[in-house]
């Protein structure tokens, strides 16, 4: 059972609490992009094993998205943090690679 | 059939005004709003405040919720608008969208914890706990007075009564201490 932490009220929601939202910090293909740049906007998607952030939304309480940063492999939940923002916050990041060195990071 | 007693009492509670006001959180007019239209200060993080029939309850970091007399509330949205001002905020009388309920008893925290994965262990008097019944979501509350409220969307209201009623159907597992 996944257990996340809402940024925006403070309740640690279980997983049947929330919303999926999918893969977070996607970028939208403009309207300049190729076709295939926007097929991979709509269609591709990361499913790493390990470091991956999700966006959520608290649908059953303070109804708000954030984004959780988490481990697919070991279920290990690094941070939430709002989703009004367009990059993870930096002490996040900083923690994530002391646990993950081998982390890529976001493309 | 059951064949115990229930472990808590279920009982509709008489319709009461809810008002839901939203607004930036950042700026004045929500907090000015909600002392305009109830006389209370704007509640921290998930609190609820009260004085007598009124209450204003922290619903998300730019919405709250006031409950008072129905007969109140064309005076409290005037006195919320007012507030608000030429600002942003929403001002919407909502009080036929949800219904509440009390649950009351000894064992009434264990009935809702049957229903709700809330850590209904760690509810303290005058938190508002948004959560979900079963599958429909809910607020729930309580004034550490020996009763629970329960609120639900009223479209939802005659599902949640049987919901609550068959939790209550005994016997009790003794989780928490007896009382709220
Ligand atoms: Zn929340």
């Amino acid at each position: 059972m996944l257990i996340l932490t809402c940024p925006h009220c403070g309740i640690a929601a279980d997983e049947t609490e929330l919303a999926p939202g999918g893969e977070a910090h996607l970028k939208r293909a403009g309207p300049e992009a190729s076709d295939v740049e926007f097929e991979a906007y709509m269609f591709a998607r990361r499913n790493p094993l390990g470091v991956h952030f999700e966006r959520w939304r608290h649908a059953m309480g303070c109804g708000k998205w954030f984004i959780a940063a988490r481990a697919t492999d070991t279920l290990e939940v690094f941070g939430t943090y709002p989703a009004r923002t367009e990059a993870p916050p930096a002490d996040l990041v900083r923690r994530i690679r002391r646990k993950r060195p081998e982390w890529e990071g976001l493309p | 059939m059951h064949d115990h007693q229930p472990i808590a009492r279920l009982a509709p509670a008489p319709p009461c005004g809810m008002v839901t006001l939203k607004g930036d959180p950042g700026r004045a007019g929500l907090r000015r709003a909600v002392k305009a239209a109830v006389g209370l200060s704007l509640p921290g993080r998930r609190a609820m405040l009260r004085e007598g029939e009124r209450v204003v309850a922290w619903m998300a970091p730019d919405e709250v919720m006031l409950f008072m007399p129905r007969g109140d509330v064309a005076a409290a949205l005037a006195a919320a608008r007012k507030a608000f001002g030429k600002g942003s905020g929403l001002v919407a009388d909502v009080s036929d969208a949800r219904v509440l309920f009390t649950v009351a008893g000894p064992h009434a925290r264990e009935v809702l914890a049957r229903l709700s994965p809330a850590d209904m262990g760690a509810l303290g008097p005058g938190e508002m706990r948004r959560t979900r019944l079963a599958q429909i979501p809910a607020g729930i509350w309580h004034w550490g007075e020996g009763a629970f409220t329960v609120m639900v969307f009223r479209s939802v209201a005659e599902h949640a009564r049987a919901l609550l009623e068959n939790a209550a159907a005994g016997p009790e597992a003794g989780f928490f201490a007896p009382g709220t």
